[in-house]
Order: C-alpha cells, then structure tokens, then sequence
C-alpha cells in the first residue's frame, strides 16, 4: 500500500513531546501514529520517549497509552494484545509499542522473544539511537564500533565501543519466525510508513527496527537529523530490508558505498577516530555485507 | 448442590480462580506453584473454562502481561512462588501503584540460597511492602474461598488494589483433603463482572502508569494508604457476606480460636494455625489456658485488633516462618509494634524455615514456654527452635 | 491552526477530589508549549514554496500544518531544531534567530 504524502491525515497523534531539538524517535513515533491512526493503544518502557511525553501533568500522546518496566514491554503489550481479544475489542485496533534499543535488544529481549514465539498481535518499533540515551548515554548492544558512549568513553587507552557488530535484532527476529520483521530509517519516511501500514495488515508479531539519530548523543547539529540518518544508509552503515513469508529481502542497496567517513566525521562520538579507524569500520561494513547479501539471498 | 472433591490446596484455588471467571491467566510454572496452574490448564483443555491462557516465558512477564490485560480493563490471574515472586517484584510494585485489582496466589517457599524448593514464608514476606494486600490461608478449602473473595475485595472501587493469596508450599499446595466447591451460579451471585474506568478505552482514552514527580508522588501514596484502610473493612465484609451464602467463614482479618479466658496465646499464619487448633483443644484438655490468633490478613496489617489485646493475655507467642536478617522473625515484629505499651510477656519461636516440619509437640513446647513467662519465667525473646543441636 | 493547543488555562489539582487515581490521567494535556526550547524559528517563503510537504513529512514535532492554503508553523511547539529548513528542496525556509524578522 503507497504511502502519498499529501494523503496523510493533518491529525496529530504526537504532540509537545519534551525531546530534545530534532530528535529522531520523535520523528519515528510521529510517523509511525499518522499511518496507525486513533485506533491505537500504545505502551512504552522506560526510555526518551516515555519520559518526555508521559510525566505528569503533561501528555504529549493522543491515543490511549501506558508506560511500563524497562524490560517489560513486549510482555505488557502481549497482555494487552490477548486481552483486547478476550474482551472482544474491535480486531482493527493496533496493539502497539515502541522501546529503545536498550529495552529491545539488551534488558527488553527476553519478553521480545517470548512475545514473538507466541506470536502475539502487536506491532512493536525499536526506535535505534545506538545507546541508552535516556538515561545518559551508556553503550548498548547495538552501539556502533569505536562510537563514544559514558560506558566507553574514549582515552589513552580505548578507541570507544568494542564490539565490531551491532546486535540483529532484525535477523533475531526473522529466527524467531514471526509474520513480518523489518529494519527502517527515518530519513526514508516513505518506506518506513509503508512498513508500518504493512505491520498493521498482517496478524501477529511485528518488529520494526528504525534507526533514529540522536543530536544530542551522537553531537550533531539537530537540523541533521535527517541527513545523518542518510548517510548512515548510503555508506552501508545501515541497511533497509524487510522478511515477510520466511523471505529476507533487501529494499535499498546502494550502487556503491559512499564512504564511511562523510557519516563519521559529522559525530561527535566518532570524532577520535582517524584513517586507519574509518578503513577498519569500512572493512566490516564489506564482512557484513558479505554475510548479509550471502544470508538474505 | 455444590460438591465435593480431594483436593490439594493447589488444585481448590484453580477452581476457585476458574470460578472467579477470569478473562486472562499468565503463568509462569515454579515448584510447588505448578499444579496449580496445570490444573488451570486442564480446565481449558476439557472446556470446563473459557479464558485466555498465557503461557509466558517468566514471572516478570507473567505479572506484565497480567498488568497488560488489567490495563484493558480484564480480569487477570497470575501466580508464582519463591524466585519466581522476586523475579517479578518491580512489576508487583507496578501493578500496585496504578491500582489494578489483579489477583495472584504465592505458593510460600523458601528463598535460595542456599537452594530450596520446600515451604517457608520468606519470599511473600520481603514483599510485604509492595502495596498488596497479602491475605494467607490455613487450608485447601479456604485457599478456594479466599480466591473468590480476594476478586471482590480488590475490585471494590473503594479498594482497587491487588490481592496476593498466600498457600504454604507442599505443607497445603500439595496435601489433599476434602474441598466444597461452589457451583458458578452461587459464584456468579457473589462476585459481579470486573468493572472500571480505570482502563484505555476509545471512547475514553487513558494515560496509564505515567510518571510523577515529587510534586504530586506522597498524594498519591497516601491514597494508597487510604485504600488499604477500605481493604480492612471490606475483607471482614465480604468474608461475612460470603458466609451468609455458603456457611464458611475465616473471621475476616483475624480469627481468635479459644481465647476469651486465655492466658498464653500463639499467633499463626497460614497453615501452622491448623497444627495450633489441634494442640490447643489438647493442652485445653489438660487444663491448661491457651488460645490461638490466626492472622489471615498481613497486609493490611490488623492493627487496631492487636492494640485492643494489649491488656488482655499474659503472654503471646508469635510463630514465624521467616527472619529477617538482623532483626526479629517478620510477623513477631509487626505484632509486638502493634502491641506496643501491652504488659504482656512477647516471644517469638522462629521455625519451619526450608520446609521443615513443625509437629504438634512443638507447639506444645512454645505453649509451656509462654505459660512459664506468664508466670515470670525468664525466656530469650527470640528463639529459634527446634534446631539440630544448639 | 489546526494543531493541539496549549492548555494555558491548565491548573493544578487543588484537592483530594481533584486528585488522579492511581497512576492514571487523561490524554493528549499540554500544559506548557515548547517554544523555550529555541533560539532561531524557520519562516517559510510561501511563494517559493512548491508544497512539497517534505518540511511536514520530516518534521519531528509534527508543527508543521498543511492544512491550509500555505504551509504554517505553530510556534507554540517549534522547536527551532532546523531539519524543515535543512530538508526542503527549494531551499525556501530559512532559520531565523527568534526576536529577528527576515
């Protein structure tokens, strides 16, 4: 189903949220409501998005919506899914969540799991900024190579973050055999809402996994955002693909890279690394490639 | 004609949750809870109940998924043990705070380490402050009834606050004896369908288990309180309305079993007060002026009852199957607070702790202890008893 | 502006009967604008503009109506982050620093 710009609703779902200036989760969550519509109920952990829009008296979400435990999300939304259907609640309202990627992949992967191996009906978004960011910063297990973070924090004796790949929750995921999983990009807004218009027509566990720079964190200009998102994308630092009936499929793949350093050097976080660092990082993108063109062929 | 079955305590409160018509069960399996939501689980498979059965991948989801369903306005049912009742206890806090009147049972079990799978009261007691009410029961049959009136005493709107039923692990979950099962229709005349505005719902959209601050947070909590001083009354009302309809009643908060000439008095939770009843009518025999208080509510706490027996005895015992660690056994330390200015003499008997038995000649034993302090005997406040050597 | 509003008339509970239950509210309460987040705001050239609504599709705060026969910006709730400027094809938005006029 096309997504037509000018034929999305005025409506606003999301609105006065506390994030920060050109956030990217804001606008993740903000596109996600505009394709799901009033006919939603939302929950979110402990994360940016639930402590900027959701602390009493304000209300920045304009659909029936519940915070919960960090790592409880896919497990509350998994009772609220299940008992939508015992009460006989209308079956075209969408069961939705969106968590960070610490509550995804790290502390929230737990309940993910067993949400999409009962296959419960939800949608849930895991909105990426490559760290804790809410509380401050800290590495996760999707923070990039040689990134700075609190946790690794660069110095005379570290480069940043150790860990050469990011968590798949995209391939975690696919593992797990659920109907629909995806990963998206907010500067691909087109793709991403036709994936979340997608989501909402099929029955079952859905994971979508958004990659959604961060001014604040990554230390960018906010009127970036979304070119950051970009470049990410265009220099193979992420990727847009979906699985759908057992089926991996790639939905952007760059003639050829750009490279890596037009993405790095607008970070902060990456701003330690130098040449031999952005050919390193330009390596694995080619071993991960390898392995992803090999795996979703 | 409600009818009559063996039972295990575990297998009386799957029937009575099965009776209390839930929309969503949770359950995440851990010894000596497990039979309990097995049998719930039959019911399912042979069509006896119609409910949505989630089997989840641990107790912190089998409590999140149970604040979920509570979230859409459903009534739920959840039910652990032990680790499993740690593991989800920032969810027990969760659940409790929002106020949704979920109801689960703990089947009371030690807490490793060192590893132990057998009764003792440790594990729902270091959860005593997490705002639910914490009733405990003494039998399979009061295991069944308690679930039914646990439903209408959290969902009361003065109330609205979740109940843990608390079952002495293998000591009842898995002793058998025979169990009166309502039929639905009485069951259906007692407990209405779950009714709130305190869920999402389109006409009405909600915020649920928002954030506060410190501007608006103690308000809050005082109402909590509030809500608990409501639980006090409804629990003695809805076990007196509850008797009315099936002739059994477990005295509401507390129940006093041959006190009213006692001189030494024993107060017991769960199923030890059944040991306590029996020792009683025996040194009773022999003359001898002794009495039992079994608490059935711990959380609320039945303070105004304990400070109303200040002056009456001259010595009580207070029987624990749990310490906490550099202080007194839990229940002895709430009861003697309460009985704060009493005269009467206080002892505490830790025992029964990792599932070990406490036989009738121990109670005996804890009797003649207190009598001999009522008579000015010198004893250690707190004593462990019945250790291997000492 | 067919935007949320600011809820200026927003009040505080006063007494126990004003007080919320449990850990529960309403939906959709702005009780402050976000406009203290900025210091430039973007002003739009309406005539330049193609009414692409790639400003409207990227902005995070959703400030942005299109509703109208021009776009419009409820400074209410921009936050002057910069991405409509920095997104627009025609280059016709331009960040102006706030207390300023084009």
């Amino acid at each position: 189903m096309a997504v037509n710009f000018k034929n999305l609703p005025d409506e606003e779902l999301l609105y006065g949220a506390k994030t920060c200036q050109g956030c990217g989760v804001t606008l993740a969550a903000r596109l996600a409501l505009k394709v799901l519509g009033e006919k939603t109920c939302l929950a979110t952990p402990a994360c940016c998005f639930a402590a900027t829009t959701t602390v009493y008296p304000q209300s920045s979400i304009f659909v029936n919506n519940a915070i919960t435990a960090f790592p409880a999300l896919a497990s509350t939304l998994s009772g609220m899914a299940v008992a939508a259907e015992a009460l006989g609640w209308d079956e075209d309202i969408t069961i939705l969540g969106i968590a960070g990627d610490g509550g995804t992949v790290d502390i929230g992967l737990q309940a993910l799991s067993g949400a999409a191996e009962r296959n419960e009906n939800i949608i849930y978004i895991c909105v990426d900024n490559e760290a804790y960011m809410n509380t401050g910063n800290q590495r996760s297990g999707v923070t990039s190579y040689k990134a700075w973070t609190t946790t690794t924090p660069t110095g005379s004796c570290s480069k940043g973050e150790k860990n050469k790949f990011k968590k798949s929750l995209f391939e975690i995921m696919a593992a797990h055999r659920v109907p629909y999983t995806a990963t998206a990009s907010v500067a691909y807004p087109k793709d991403f809402m036709e994936k979340v218009e997608k989501a909402k027509n099929i029955k079952g566990c859905k994971v979508i996994h958004v990659m959604t720079p961060c001014p604040t964190g990554w230390g960018y200009d906010p009127a970036i955002t979304v070119k950051t998102a970009k470049l990410a994308v265009e220099c193979g630092l992420w990727y847009l693909a979906e699985f759908e009936n057992n089926k991996f499929r790639f939905n952007f793949v760059p003639k050829e890279f750009k490279p890596v350093e037009e993405y790095l050097k607008l970070q902060r976080r990456f701003r330690h690394l130098d040449e031999s660092d952005y050919r390193e990082i330009e390596a694995n993108r080619d071993i991960e490639w390898d392995r992803m063109r090999k795996r979703f062929a | 004609m409600s009818k009559k079955a063996f039972l295990s305590a575990n297998e009386a409160a799957a029937y009575g949750v099965k009776l209390s018509r839930p929309h969503v069960v949770s359950a995440y399996p851990i010894t000596p809870q497990t039979t309990l939501v097995e049998k719930i689980a039959d019911f399912l498979a042979n069509g006896e109940a119609d409910f949505k059965y989630m089997m989840v991948e641990s107790e912190h989801s089998a409590m999140a998924s149970a604040l979920g369903a509570s979230m859409m306005g459903a009534r739920t049912f959840t039910a652990s043990s032990s680790q499993g009742l740690l593991y989800m206890c920032e969810m027990l806090s969760y659940v409790s705070g929002a106020r949704f009147p979920i109801v689960m049972v703990d089947a009371n079990r030690s807490v490793a380490t060192p590893w132990n799978i057998f009764g003792d009261q440790r594990d729902a007691m270091a959860m005593r402050d997490s705002g639910w009410i914490m009733l405990y029961v003494e039998s399979g049959q009061e295991a069944l009834d308690t679930v039914i009136q646990a439903y209408k005493i959290a969902e009361d709107p003065e109330v609205m606050t979740p109940v843990m039923i608390n079952i002495d692990g293998f000591t009842l979950t898995h002793t058998y004896d025979m169990v009166e099962i309502p039929e639905q229709e009485e069951a259906d005349s007692f407990l209405p369908p779950y009714s709130t505005t305190n869920k999402m719902d389109m006409k009405d959209p909600k915020t649920l288990c928002m954030s506060v601050g410190p501007d608006f947070h103690t308000e809050g909590r005082f109402l909590q309180q509030k809500a608990f001083e409501a639980a006090k009354r409804k629990i003695v009302s809805v076990n007196d309305e509850y008797a009315k309809l099936t002739g059994r009643s477990y005295g509401g908060m507390i129940e006093e079993y041959r006190c009213d000439d006692a001189e030494a008095v024993l107060v017991a939770v769960g199923s030890v007060a059944g040991t306590v009843r029996v020792a009683v009518d025996e040194m009773r025999e022999a003359g001898k002026k002794v009495g039992l208080i079994k608490l059935r509510s711990f959380r609320p706490f039945p303070k105004e009852y304990f400070e109303s027996i200040r002056d009456k005895f001259k010595a009580v015992g207070v029987i624990d199957r749990s310490i906490s660690f550099g202080f007194d056994g839990t229940v002895f330390s709430e009861v003697k607070s309460a009985m704060y200015g009493s005269g009467a003499k206080m002892a505490n008997y830790i025992v029964g702790l990792g599932g070990r038995d406490i036989p009738k000649h121990q109670i005996e034993t804890m009797f003649s202890k207190l009598l001999g302090m009522a008579s000015g005997k010198n004893e250690a406040e707190v004593q462990f008893l019945g250790m291997r050597w000492e | 502006m067919n935007k949320p509003k600011w809820n200026k008339d927003y009040k505080a509970p006063s007494s126990w009967d004003e007080m919320f239950f449990g850990s529960s509210n309403g939906v959709g309460i702005l009780p402050t604008p976000n406009s203290g987040f900025r210091t430039l705001h973007p002003e739009i050239d309406s005539k330049a503009c193609i009414k692409c609504l790639m400003c409207w599709v990227f902005c995070p705060e959703g400030c942005i109506d299109k509703s109208g026969e021009h776009l419009e910006i409820d400074m209410d709730y921009c936050k002057g982050c910069g991405i409509c400027a920095a997104e627009c094809p025609k280059n016709c938005i331009k960040m102006i620093k706030d207390g300023d006029t084009e």
